[in-house]
């Protein structure tokens, strides 16, 4: 599929050949145009094959319900990194990275519950007061009636602080989270500084040299309770293999990093663009609690999770062959309105927000969903607590990728 | 129609008339009992609709599937008696059937 610029998608969408239709195409989500596509596929054709793409020949889930079933049948739609992994690209097999995410049970639930306390409610609610403190430091210490980018000084500044505090990660290094971060999602073809998998693999080594010393260090201490420290004592985790130690560090650190601080960016945007919304939650900010999974929900931080058949299987209609790669596309998913009502419209206080496909479904269910949105609920109040109003000077800059659903910039000015 | 009692974590109860044939879950939710979070709406798929079965009602509810188990082993305090309330369903013999809820459902 060629997009190119000043196309008319909405016209585009509706008129092309599906057997043309290439969902995956990154450009689609760095233009925010993505819409008109999927509606398309889950109106006409909602288990779709792409026969030739960038990524090869894949299967593209679209409706809420084929999603649901995909992610609760691991024993036919597969997560093994062996076989492709969780994503639409097919890393060579030498680049793979392999970590919980991408495995199956057993191993997959031996490695998940050695890092799983690190959310448990306990921990959470001791982690409450850290995330609070620091939101307000960063809160108060933004410019006044200039110009910057929401993106840098607050979703990205919160998200690595907190990542900093999980892994217990020198303080004054935590950018390099950051930066390691988007080195591990990048897309080698969005032009940026990732352009081969070589480069990435050796940014990549930077990270796990790093992470091996504090691992060293940890090994030989008493059991702690960061993240470092539970894999390093953990019964399934202390003899990881470097590639798989670097697997789940990328895994963790992407997982606490990208996606909330897309949520933290993208909701500043829903707000601005839903006036109405933004004064219903000024006039009522314990909305704060509904409107949290809808900003997930309405943003889906991660556009896609793949899954490859490992037998043949009917999906909705379509006979899936073993061997072939299974997208599942959860931004699409997310609105369907056979699943959600209004799915396009932002609603900060839907009756049962939570039910929506961000966090997946199904073992591999985001293992951090609930310090997201914790992160997220605070941000929010201490938002409402301090500014009258936050100027959107600009609309956001969008990541060229079909996976991270990510914004790069969103230009505000608070007033004061 | 069998009477059920959940009793929240701080010890609130609440008694619900149960409507057979649909789950315990879906009864808890749609009476408002606070506490059953149920986020995938009953698909045994998230491990947030999980309670204590009080012992003497374990027979009759039965024992977790394996997909029932596995889920189970990511809720944040497993018990033996921990199960999933989409997967028990409603039926006369659960006349007074006593569960207890979590702390939280994470």
């Amino acid at each position: 599929m060629n997009v190119a610029a000043n196309i008319d998608h909405e016209t585009l969408a509706r008129t092309l050949p599906l057997d043309q239709f290439d969902p995956g195409n990154p450009k689609l989500f760095q233009d925010d145009v993505w819409m008109p596509y999927f509606a398309r596929l889950r109106q006409e054709d909602p288990v779709h094959y792409c026969k030739e793409s960038r990524f090869g020949p894949y299967w593209s889930v679209t409706k809420y319900k084929d999603i649901m079933t995909v992610e609760t049948s691991h024993t036919t739609y597969s997560s093994e990194s062996a076989l492709g992994g969780i994503s639409i690209v097919d890393r060579p097999v030498e680049f793979r990275r392999p970590s919980f995410i991408s495995m199956d049970p057993p191993k997959h639930d031996e490695h998940r519950k050695v890092v799983q306390p690190i959310v448990a409610p306990g921990n959470l609610a001791k982690l409450e007061q850290i995330i609070r403190e620091r939101t307000c430091s960063v809160l108060d210490s933004l410019p006044r009636n200039e110009t910057f980018n929401w993106v840098d000084l607050v979703s990205i500044e919160l998200t690595t602080r907190m990542l900093a505090t999980l892994f217990d990660f020198p303080f004054e290094d935590r950018r390099k989270l950051t930066y390691w971060s988007d080195v591990a999602t990048a897309d080698v073809n969005a032009g940026g500084p990732i352009n081969s998998e070589e480069k990435r693999t050796e940014v990549l080594q930077e990270c796990l040299q790093y992470f091996t010393r504090l691992w060293e260090e940890r090994a030989n201490a008493a059991p702690g309770s960061d993240l470092v420290s539970m894999l390093a004592h953990g019964p399934a985790t202390r003899n990881l293999s470097p590639k798989e130690f670097l697997g789940t560090l990328t895994l963790l650190i992407v997982g606490g990093n990208d996606t909330t601080r897309n949520s933290m960016s993208a909701g500043l945007w829903f707000l601005h663009q839903n006036p109405a919304e933004f004064a219903k939650l000024r006039e009522n900010p314990a909305l704060v609690d509904t409107m949290v999974p809808e900003i997930i929900r309405y943003h889906t931080p991660l556009s896609h999770m793949r899954r490859t058949a490992v037998q043949d299987a009917e999906l909705n209609g379509k006979t899936i062959r073993k061997g072939d790669k299974v997208v599942m596309w959860y931004i699409s998913g997310n609105r369907d309105a056979d699943a959600i009502e209004n799915p396009d419209t932002f609603i900060i206080d839907r009756k049962r927000p939570r039910q929506h496909l961000s966090f997946g479904f199904g073992l591999h269910r985001c293992v951090g969903n609930r310090l997201a949105e914790l992160q997220l609920r605070i941000l929010w109040e201490e938002i409402l607590k301090r500014f009258e109003r936050i100027e959107v000077m600009g609309p956001p800059q969008r990541i060229y990728s079909a996976f991270v659903h990510g914004i790069s910039e969103l230009p505000v000015r608070i007033p004061g | 129609m069998p009477k059920i009692k959940l009793i929240e974590h701080d010890g609130t109860e609440h008694e619900i008339d149960g409507e057979v044939g649909k789950s315990l879950m879906r009864n808890a939710v749609d009476n408002n009992v606070p506490g059953i979070d149920a986020d995938c709406g009953g698909e045994c798929a998230c491990a947030t609709c999980h309670v204590f079965v009080d012992d003497e009602w374990l027979p009759r509810t039965g024992a977790p599937s394996e997909e029932e188990t596995r889920l189970l082993g990511f809720a944040a305090t497993l018990q033996p008696n921990s199960r999933l309330s989409c997967q028990i369903l409603l039926d006369e013999t659960l006349n007074g059937l006593v569960v207890r809820l979590p702390e939280a459902q994470h």
